[in-house]
């Protein structure tokens, strides 16, 4: 047991090892957001006036807990990918022949890629001044507490993934027609319960959309904004990565 | 109950047991039907052409790989129950490179140590032995991504070492690496066998690197087709190999067969080619009663290429077969970038 605990935290280290020590992905990871918070967050905003919808100002206020949300989509969905290069470039040899378990090295990746997810996460918050977003300690816990969740869910869907693919190419494909969908149809960007109705069920079997509205629950805390109560919120994406865990641990322990 | 005792007894010291193995991967028979042992401490190779098996069974010993049918023990473990057990008393050095090459070698060997659960306060120590061991201890702090194919070689055998295992499996060490530093390789793995108790697996399509094995199998198509030390296998070929350039081969060839009672082969570039025991006395006379006249001759020792050659009629293409893993590390190198 305890040996397995080790390997979990061998796994885990190196993925943030890893992590720090690649600056042009820190400073990357900054680029994305801030080019969708005050490109193009700013510019809908100020198109509510054209459109003759009110001043817009809100409008920031409501998706910068989305932007959060969407770093955390990312970072935590990329790392558990890198199993795939992992496999590509040979290193998970090296772990699938150490002894330790399968489950181990997929627990292992799971934190590895939500720690990071929530260090990226907790970068973006360092904006919330600038929106005048209040973040108090109180609130700054809440939210970690909820990006570490979210980071989990998206994770285990990525390890899920990873097992399934064993290239590089369907990866890409992935991040197209999985990760973006995911992205623009979690009520990141625009709020969901006035579109069109296909949207609104696609929004509601996307765990992203359980994870945005709790984040958002915990920024703004704004009864306007908030689609579902926290508790299901939570269910949900509790229940998800139960859930994908299991299947990802199953799928990941097969041999061929 | 005496029987299995004594069947129990002459086992005992053989390390990897291997019974009927066949390996197929949808429809393709990658492993067939092979049976073998391995002694302890001893050096056993793999010797055989790209595609032959070697990998897909080294593979199936280590635990990274299922088996059609068969039975495997390795250490008297079971490869299909007893996992963990066997992977805790086996090295690997695969055939494709397997470092995280955006750590240093120290963190590498480091990551290595806690997987296999190296007391911290031993890991040190260990690290730096195995890293002199190799001559990379200058080295130890630079990222592996800087290192040469030889250095993360090195590394890798390093690295499979780190945990004192019984057992070093070598798939192909060799593979890609220029002829100078696949002699060194080569080099360290010796020094190592003198210096520890410790049971070699090594495979390798370059028949002349096998040389250094106490014993070698010859796999070809999935099958053994020869086992043996590599003295005796160069001793089924009856004697020396004469290589002989004459201006009339089908008159020379009748009349070698006349005399020796040997076949003679055509070899490369027009070149007849023979098997005789005694070269040196039967050369001089051969040429002073010669019906032909002869260009060329000459007489070597039979190599272990010779010995495939002769259980196949193939040759192990080895121009082939290095063009292709440089043109495979090329492209390893060109998708990391
Ligand atoms: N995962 C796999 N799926 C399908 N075929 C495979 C797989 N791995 C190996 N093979 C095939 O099995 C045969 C033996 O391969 P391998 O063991 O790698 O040979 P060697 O190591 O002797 O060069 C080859 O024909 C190879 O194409
Ligand atoms: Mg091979």
């Amino acid at each position: 047991m305890k040996k397995e605990l080790i390997g979990v935290y061998t796994i885990w280290l190196r993925d943030i090892k890893r992590y720090f020590r690649d600056r042009p992905r820190i400073i990357a990871s900054f680029a994305q957001p801030i080019l969708f918070l005050f490109v193009l967050g700013t510019g809908i905003a100020s198109s509510f006036s054209t459109f003759g919808g009110g001043s817009g100002g809100d409008f920031l206020n409501f998706m910068f807990p989305g932007i959060v949300g969407m770093t955390v989509l990312f970072t935590s969905f990329f790392s558990a990918m890198s199993i795939v290069w992992d496999r590509e470039f040979g290193f998970l040899k090296e772990v699938l022949v150490a002894p330790i378990s399968r489950t181990s090295i997929v627990v292992g990746k799971l934190l590895g890629g939500s720690t990071i997810a929530m260090i990226q996460g907790a970068i973006i918050l360092l904006f919330s001044p600038l929106l005048k977003i209040p973040i108090t300690f109180v609130i700054f816990f809440k939210i970690i507490g909820i990006m570490f969740l979210v980071a989990m869910t998206i994770a285990t869907l990525g390890i899920v993934l990873a097992s399934v693919i064993k290239s590089m190419q369907a990866f890409q494909v992935i991040t197209n027609f999985l990760l973006m969908p995911m992205f623009f149809l979690s009520g990141a960007l625009f709020p969901l319960n006035n579109t069109v109705r296909w949207m609104n069920i696609v929004a509601k079997i996307n765990p992203l959309s359980y994870g945005i509205d709790s984040m958002r629950f915990a920024m703004l805390n704004n009864p306007a904004f908030q689609l579902y109560p926290l508790w299901l919120d939570i269910v949900v994406l509790a229940s998800v990565t139960v859930v994908m865990s299991i299947l990802g641990s199953f799928l990941f322990s097969r041999q061929d | 109950m005496g029987i299995e005792k004594y069947m129990n007894d002459i086992n005992a010291n053989n390390i990897i047991e291997v019974k009927n193995l066949v390996k197929e991967f949808k429809g393709l028979r990658a492993v067939d039907d092979i049976t073998f042992s391995v002694k302890e401490n001893e050096i056993f190779g793999f010797l055989g052409p790209n595609g032959a098996g070697k990998t897909t069974t080294i593979n199936i010993i280590c635990t990274l790989l299922s088996k059609t049918s068969g039975e495997v023990t390795l250490g008297g473990y079971n490869v299909a129950r007893e996992r963990n057990k066997i992977r805790n008393c086996i090295g690997m050095v695969f055939q494709d490179p397997s470092l995280d090459d955006r750590l240093t070698a120290l963190e590498n060997l480091y990551f290595h140590g806690l997987l296999y659960n190296i007391p911290r306060s031993a890991l040190k120590e260990r690290s730096e032995e195995v890293l002199k061991m190799v001559n990379l201890s200058s080295r130890k702090n630079n990222l592996v991504m800087t290192y040469s194919g030889g250095m993360k070689r090195r590394l890798e055998i390093a690295r499979g070492l780190l945990h004192y295992p019984k057992i070093l499996f070598l798939d192909e060490p060799t593979l890609g690496l220029d002829p100078q530093t696949r002699n060194k390789i080569w080099d360290y793995i010796i020094k190592l066998k003198k210096s520890k108790n410790i049971t070699i697996f090594l495979t390798s399509h370059y028949m002349e690197e096998t040389e250094i094995c106490d014993r070698i199998a010859i796999i070809d198509e999935g099958k053994i087709i020869a086992l043996d030390s590599p003295d005796n296998l160069k001793n089924t070929i009856g004697g020396d190999i004469i290589t002989i350039l004459s201006e009339e081969n089908v008159k020379l060839k009748k009349y070698i067969k006349e005399i020796t009672g040997s076949d003679v082969h055509d070899a490369k570039e027009g070149e007849i080619r023979f098997e005789i025991k005694d070269s040196s006395s039967f050369i001089p006379k051969f040429i002073k009663n010669s019906p032909v006249k002869i260009l060329s001759i000459s007489a070597r020792k039979p190599t272990l290429n010779d010995v495939f050659l002769d259980l196949t009629g193939r040759e192990i293409r080895e121009e082939n077969a290095s063009a292709r893993d440089n043109l495979r590390m090329r492209m390893m190198r060109r998708m990391r970038h």
